[in-house]
């Protein structure tokens, strides 16, 4: 069992709750849009190898929302700034959905204290052609649904109400996302032209049934960024890290195994 | 107390089998459910309409803005203002509203405005809205921006009107070197503002605030609701050291009015019912976007269904439609009672009545304007002319 200890941090006026455990070489894990209150599975396991940081970004769960904060770039300039309070270095980002979309800002800006980066289903670019979903138009059963493959996981968590503080957490996260990633739709347009100054290892996780960003993202992920390695998980929708924790930690195994 | 008419111009002619296949008759619903004979036969139908309200006798017309959409088929609604300022002659045309946070450029709408004031030798009244939730869908315009995008746009259109010189205009979301609007507005200082809303108290308290006394709009809402948000705004201005006046609150509301109310009733029912089931039929996620309506609203909302995962909700009758005082319907004396009664408690000096509405046909909606303006409007026209002391009843 790895110990995680709740810590807030306070950074440019805006003071962000940091969920920490384990001991080895840093992993600072960001968080998609439906935030990053507890430890999960998938954090616990990674605990067990690594130093784990899990941050709730400004604007969501248990951190404030500050004034300055208008869009992604915003929020990979505060990490960046983050990493460097922390006093990180050769740090481990990975990043779901919105948290990958911010790992790829991140990286384009200054891979100075990153060693490497693993994109889990990440937002950040749009690809003519292929049909997103609208998180804003599906209800909170459709979208609960169309995050997972497995159907049983979804039914488990619509089976239960949400609590009066777990709603509020929900609309704190939901505005926010809203207000990051409306529009353009979950993408920056100006991001593509840069990601090849991405010149650190990147490994590319994406599930073969993503209803959100479908598994073809992953094709223009791999190409935009030099270098990058790319692993389809089976039966999987857009969170391979809860609903395919093994894998997903095997496949982060493998590549940083090489990726020494 | 003055009487407009408002018109939707909704496309009545809409299959209401397509809410077998699709959730709402905005945003998603595909636009081949519209038959441009059949629509372009219906504006001008509509537009008649307005311009015999003009003719009978009534003070102003009205209409608005929506996308995407079946219910009202204005996306533009200065296209019908501008022709309404040519083919009426007494009436104010308020346009209710432009939705400024959806635009990338709101000097369109000051430019706009400021034509149709010319055109109509100061017979514009400006509404200025916020638009619906699904508007933001339709327009991709971030939800969670719409205040500040209000309020910014709002202060540009009407220092726009009022400076005589080109000014700068650098804001958050709009920036513009040289701001210089031509035409002036014809009205001086500026237009009339008219702000109408479903009740929210920061809009209220905005628009009441003492440097604005815009008037504000009760749209569409049960009594309960129009009693709650008139008193908040006549206490607002209180607050704010200035005392509302009937020109201040206005009532909107759909009205039918037949020989009696059985009469009324019977004819209005297919027509109101296919308005609010069919036409208003919308989801949660399309009418609240993040950020649209404060975050302790829809949790207010969210607690009081009880369920977050609920879906769907019973479709409404012309009986409680009636009942909950969202629809005024009944023969012109019942009519009359109703909006003195509400009048003499609240003190509004504005009624803007619906008088066609869902799939109401032509002969019924003339029959309906002609009756409101000849058996309605001319007895109770005095309410609200004199200061009433009746407000704090």
């Amino acid at each position: 069992m790895t110990d995680v200890a709740e810590i807030f941090h306070e950074l440019n006026g805006c003071k962000v709750r940091v969920l920490r455990g384990g001991k080895g070489a840093p992993v600072l894990f960001l968080h998609g849009a439906r935030g990053a209150t507890s430890w999960t599975p998938f954090m616990h396991k990674l605990a067990e190898r690594y130093d784990l940081i899990v941050p709730e970004h400004p604007g969501y769960g248990g951190s404030d929302t500050p004034e300055w904060l208008d869009n992604v770039g915003d929020l990979a300039y505060f990490y960046l700034d983050l990493i460097k309070s922390l006093g990180l270095t050769d740090v481990l980002v990975i990043g779901n959905s919105l948290g990958g979309w911010i790992a790829t800002e991140i990286a384009v800006r200054n891979t100075a204290a990153i060693k490497s980066l693993v994109l889990i289903a990440p937002a950040g670019i749009y690809v003519q052609g292929v049909q997103r979903g609208d998180i804003f138009l599906w209800n909170h059963a459709q979208t609960t649904r169309n995050l997972f493959h497995d159907q049983s996981i979804a039914e488990r968590l619509l089976a239960t109400e949400p609590t009066e503080s777990e709603i509020d957490l929900m609309l704190k996260n939901n505005l926010m996302t809203a207000k990051l990633t409306w529009a353009p739709r979950l993408y920056n347009p100006d991001l593509c032209k840069w990601m090849h100054r991405i010149d650190v290892p990147t490994q590319i996780i994406w599930g073969d049934d993503d209803k959100l960003i479908p598994v073809a993202y992953a094709d223009a992920f791999q190409k935009l960024i030099p270098g990058s390695r790319m692993q389809v998980v089976k039966n999987c929708g857009h969170l391979p890290h809860i609903e395919k924790a093994d894998e997903t930690l095997a496949v982060i195994a493998e590549f940083e195994g090489e990726a020494q | 107390m003055k009487f407009h008419m408002m018109h939707l111009m909704p496309y009545a002619d809409l299959d209401p089998s397509y809410s077998e296949k699709y959730p709402s008759s905005w945003l998603t619903l595909p636009n081949s459910y519209y038959d441009p004979k059949k629509g372009a036969k219906l504006y001008n139908r509509y537009i008649d309409e307005l311009v015999y309200a003009d003719t009978c006798g009534f003070d102003g017309v009205c209409v608005n803005e929506h996308h995407s959409n079946a219910y009202g088929l204005m996306p533009i609604p200065g296209v019908i203002a501008g022709a309404l300022a040519r083919a009426t002659k007494k009436a104010t045309i308020a346009v209710l509203g432009r939705a400024l946070p959806l635009l990338n450029n709101p000097l369109t709408v000051a430019e706009e405005y400021a034509m149709l004031d010319n055109i109509t030798e100061g017979r514009l009244i400006a509404g200025f809205v916020r638009g619906i939730g699904a508007e933001y869908h339709a327009w991709s315009s971030n939800p969670a921006n719409s205040h500040e995008r209000f309020h910014e746009a709002h202060d540009m259109i009407v220092r726009a009107w009022a400076e005589t010189e080109p000014f700068a205009f650098y804001g958050k979301h709009y920036q513009f070197n040289y701001v210089n609007v031509w035409p002036r507005v014809y009205q001086q200082p500026r237009p009339k503002i008219w702000i109408p809303s479903q009740g929210s108290t920061e809009t209220i308290q905005w628009a009441a605030d003492a440097s604005r006394r815009y008037t504000y709009l009760q749209t569409f809402s049960p009594l309960a609701a129009l009693r709650k948000y008139m008193t908040m705004y006549r206490e607002q201005a209180d607050k704010n050291g200035w005392t509302a006046g009937p020109e201040h609150m206005g009532w909107s509301c759909p009205v039918y009015v037949a020989e009696t109310d059985e009469q009324a009733r019977a004819e209005a029912k297919p027509h109101i019912e296919f308005m609010f089931n069919k036409l208003l039929r919308m989801t949660p996620e399309m009418l609240l976007p993040p950020g649209y309506t404060s975050v302790a609203s829809i949790k207010g909302m969210l607690l009081a269904k009880g369920n977050v995962t609920a879906a769907g909700k019973a479709e409404k009758t012309i009986d409680d439609l009636i009942a909950s005082g969202m629809f005024l319907c009944g023969s012109p004396a019942t009519v009359r009672e109703q909006i003195t009664t509400m009048q003499k408690e609240l003190g509004f000096g504005v009624f803007i009545s619906l008088m066609q509405f869902g799939s109401l046909p032509h002969e019924l909606t003339m029959t309906n304007i002609r009756t409101f303006a000849d058996d309605v409007i001319p007895h109770i026209r005095p309410l609200g002319e004199t200061v009433t002391e009746t407000a704090e009843a």
